[in-house]
């Protein structure tokens, strides 16, 4: 009895949630204005409990995709008894509904653990924050409960069989890559309650940048392995070997990335220097919008891609109005309030601060470029002005030139000082670096391919630059320690954090220089014992089969691979699936990953006669691109275990001792 | 003015200019990447640019389809039912590209009043249709709705051939 009305439990418990995300809005905000700590101290315990309640939901939701439940709807249009029970799993957030609610819990989730996180916060700002997440998680709740219920019913007509998960999100990128990408999005709005908490209670001094940073990094590292897990999504599943497209979808998650990445800068002048307050604030309510207009974008249906699941104009209106209440609101207390907190701190135009400056401007400059070329055509198309797409090459030409300046920026920055440093000094420190980095720009193409040139040589150095000086600036400070391994230990986490990220950065500039001007593709006509030669590898077509999977038939082919005169063959076998109950097809590509070099086998398509039209790839450190985004992620999350946010600690024990 | 004054308006003037130049760069490079869209009937009546990167799309005629034995080459009709525009692609066909469906092709119109294609799209999607197209059905005379009809009767799937 109890299974069969889980969807009404969960549909009863998002209710609830929503009732108690109402109540964490008005109550501590209203108390916070007024002083009143009864009405502050219903903030924990309603994040809490939205927590539990969207939880509680969701589990309703997933319990009744592993049950097969067909009468409730969503299941019905997105999974099949067929499907295997990880995918009933992701197929949770396979689809609009679905993943509104993932979105949701999220909120929730990070709602709750800033919620006790953050117990040492002053109480009027903890009440603020947790006020101003429950207003988010309100306009989401309203928001899936009026447009978008995951829990609707088939009354009559109840299908025998489900309509199946796209055969695209049948894989375990798909797993992984939104609840990341969620995470990330979500993430910033913590960063966004605490910026609006600030300027509410008109305190953004050193210490609130301090609880401000953490959230930050944390958000911006799932982000970023989300877009990355997307990236690596996209080059293997599409069947293209492309990794990325300038897909309106894939620019939404870029721009909070972009914004995101020039907030975690600036909060560290903020942090370190006092300056740039204002700024920082404005950065983490555009981030947060970005996310907003990439959630509106992707899910409202005015974009069309395999991440549009519905094409309800409600929802998009819906979104949209709660982006423009969002951004008129903030921007609103922004301006009543920011001349309050911001205060004037010298520096010269020469040192950190300054060069940090910059990098938020290229940062922003880069934000401009990808905004206008994804939103142009939008609103071209919402004035009748003609439908027109705006292709790769606009998004390349501009932001190549602005990511290898930004780089020579990021060779700078760590080696420069605090408001002001010598340009003699700087120039001392860093010139082996930047001519090694020019020299072996320049070498490398013509050694590795005996042909120089420009774009190699731009992107290699760029590259170089950010790893030699970084290696220079960790040598000065080792220099004067007394063994190496004491300097090691010396440095802190947040150090490290930055070297890492940075690091990442280059990784993925190399990758992406590589592999965009050394990949080799062919299309190929192949029927059994053709042979092709791609970049010194020689592929044979020795066998065309077909196998039954658990949800699928497919076409399979087996390649023997073969390095030039190397007596070491092995085999690919790349497929071409047509799933059943959806009646789509889908390319499964082989792939031989490596660190240097990706082989990549497609199946086209069935020529008739026996042969096949093949798709053969040489991808040369295409992997760089992603694990420089692990990379980088893996910097922002050494930089939030650095101690220094965890000083805390003692000072709340005391706290607690007293009371 | 005052030394500082002076030293604000280099910096304002400076930063302006850079606003300026790159405000520049990126609508000349929007300008040359933007990819019109047309349909065959726009096509026919010559509306559409020659030797220049364009977008065109409706439904792929059934019957059309016609590959070489050698190469990868292809050529197919892409109709809205009033016009038909001969395409030419040389490659591998998108999954879902099928015979009575939807798709949208970016390429160049040549003199003889071919298409040449660099890309073929058809979406990831079984049911979808590309929005420019089903604007350009509509515009000549048709509701989408009608047009999925006319498609299910018409074009049978690949794969019901394939299992027979």
């Amino acid at each position: 009895m109890l299974m069969r009305i889980l969807p009404e439990i969960g549909h009863f418990a998002l209710i609830i949630a929503l009732l108690m995300a109402v109540v964490q809005a008005v109550l501590p905000l209203a108390g916070a204005a007024t002083r009143r700590p009864l009405w502050m101290a219903y903030a924990q315990p309603m994040a809490t409990g939205q927590f539990v309640f969207v939880l509680l939901a969701y589990g309703c939701l997933t319990a009744s995709y592993l049950m097969d439940d067909f009468s409730v709807v969503n299941v019905a249009n997105n999974a099949n008894s067929l499907l295997p029970w990880y995918y009933k799993l992701s197929a949770v957030w396979g689809n609009h509904e679905g993943s509104v609610l993932l979105w949701s819990l999220m909120l929730a989730g990070w709602g709750c653990v800033a919620a006790w996180w953050s117990r040492h916060l002053p109480r009027d700002m903890l009440a603020r924050v947790l006020g101003v997440l429950g207003l988010i998680s309100a306009g989401f709740l309203l928001f899936m409960l009026l447009t978008s219920n995951p829990f609707e019913r088939h009354l009559l007509d109840i299908p025998a069989d489900g309509a199946d998960l796209n055969p695209l999100l049948q894989d375990i990128g798909l797993i992984v890559h939104p609840p990341m990408l969620y995470m990330g999005y979500v993430g910033f709005s913590v960063v966004f309650a605490f910026a609006i908490a600030a300027l509410l209670g008109g305190r953004l001094d050193a210490a609130w940048t301090r609880w401000a940073r953490p959230w930050t990094n944390a958000a911006w590292a799932f982000l970023t392995v989300g877009i990355a897990l997307g990236s690596w999504w996209a080059y293997y599943e599409l069947g293209w070997g492309g990794w990325w497209f300038w897909d309106p979808v894939e620019n939404a998650s870029l721009l909070p990335w972009l914004t995101g990445t020039a907030l975690m800068h600036s909060l560290a002048v903020t942090e370190k220097r006092g300056s740039f307050k204002s700024w920082t604030v404005l950065l983490a309510i555009a981030t947060f919008s970005l996310s907003l207009m990439g959630t509106f974008l992707v899910r409202s249906g005015v974009l069309t891609s395999v991440h549009a699941f519905a094409n309800d104009p409600s929802r998009g209106l819906f979104i949209l109005v709660l982006l423009a209440v969002t951004v008129t609101l903030s921007l609103v207390v922004f301006a009543l309030r920011a001349p309050r907190v911001s205060h004037k701190v010298g520096f010269n135009w020469l040192s950190r601060d300054a060069l940090l400056l910059i990098n938020n401007g290229l940062l922003i400059t880069m934000t401009m470029t990808v905004l206008l070329g994804t939103l142009y055509p939008l609103i071209l198309d919402s004035l009748g002005l003609g439908k027109i797409s705006v292709g790769p090459p606009y998004f390349n030409t501009l932001f190549v030139p602005l990511t290898v300046i930004t780089c020579l920026f990021m060779g700078l920055g760590p080696a420069a000082r605090w408001k002001t440093t010598s340009p003699g000094e700087l120039l001392r420190r860093l010139w082996l670096a930047g001519l090694a980095a020019l020299v072996l720009g320049a070498l490398i193409p013509l050694v590795y391919r005996g042909e120089w040139n420009l774009w190699v040589t731009l992107g290699l150095s760029a590259a170089l630059w950010i790893v030699l000086s970084l290696v220079r600036d960790l040598f000065d400070k080792l220099l004067h320690r007394r063994s190496v391994w004491a300097g090691l230990r010396a440095l802190s986490l947040a150090y490290w954090g930055m070297v890492l990220g940075h690091l990442g950065v280059a990784v993925t500039i190399i990758g992406a220089t590589v592999v965009s001007h050394y990949a080799v593709e062919r299309n190929v006509r192949m029927s059994p014992d053709t042979r092709v030669e791609v970049a010194g590898y020689q592929f044979t077509l020795t066998e065309l089969t077909d196998r039954r999977g658990p949800n699928y038939l497919a076409d399979a082919a087996v390649i023997e691979v073969q390095r030039g005169d190397s007596q070491r063959r092995f085999l690919m076998q790349p497929e071409k699936r047509l799933y059943l109950a959806t009646g789509m097809p889908m390319t499964q590509v082989a792939l031989r990953p490596g660190l240097f070099r990706d082989l990549y086998v497609a199946m086209g398509e069935d020529l008739g006669d026996g042969s096949w039209a093949m798709r053969i790839q040489y991808k040369p450190f295409v992997r760089w691109l992603w694990l420089g985004g692990l990379l980088m992620a893996l910097g922002a999350v050494l930089a939030v275990a650095d101690k220094r946010y965890r000083q805390v600690r003692p000072a709340r024990l005391a706290q607690e001792g007293k009371a | 003015m005052t030394p500082t004054r002076k030293r604000k308006l280099y910096v304002i003037v400076i930063l302006l200019s850079l606003a300026a130049v790159a405000i520049g760069l990126t609508l000349y490079a929007l300008r040359a990447n933007i990819n019109l869209f047309f349909s065959p009937v726009q096509i026919a009546q010559g509306e559409a640019p020659m030797e220049r990167s364009i977008r065109a799309g409706g439904m792929v005629k059934p019957g059309s389809v016609s590959r070489d034995a050698e190469s990868l080459n292809v050529a197919f009709t892409v109709t809205d039912y009033v016009d038909d525009l001969h395409v030419e692609y040389q490659g591998i066909l998108p999954d879902l590209f099928r015979e009575g469906q939807g798709v949208v092709v970016v390429g160049e119109l040549q003199g003889d009043g071919h298409f040449r294609a660099d890309k073929v799209l058809a979406r990831h999607d079984e049911n979808y249709m590309p929005p420019e197209v089903a604007q350009a059905l509509e515009d000549a005379g048709y509701s989408p709705a009608d047009f999925q009809a006319k498609a299910d009767e018409v074009g049978p799937r690949r794969e019901n051939r394939d299992d027979t």
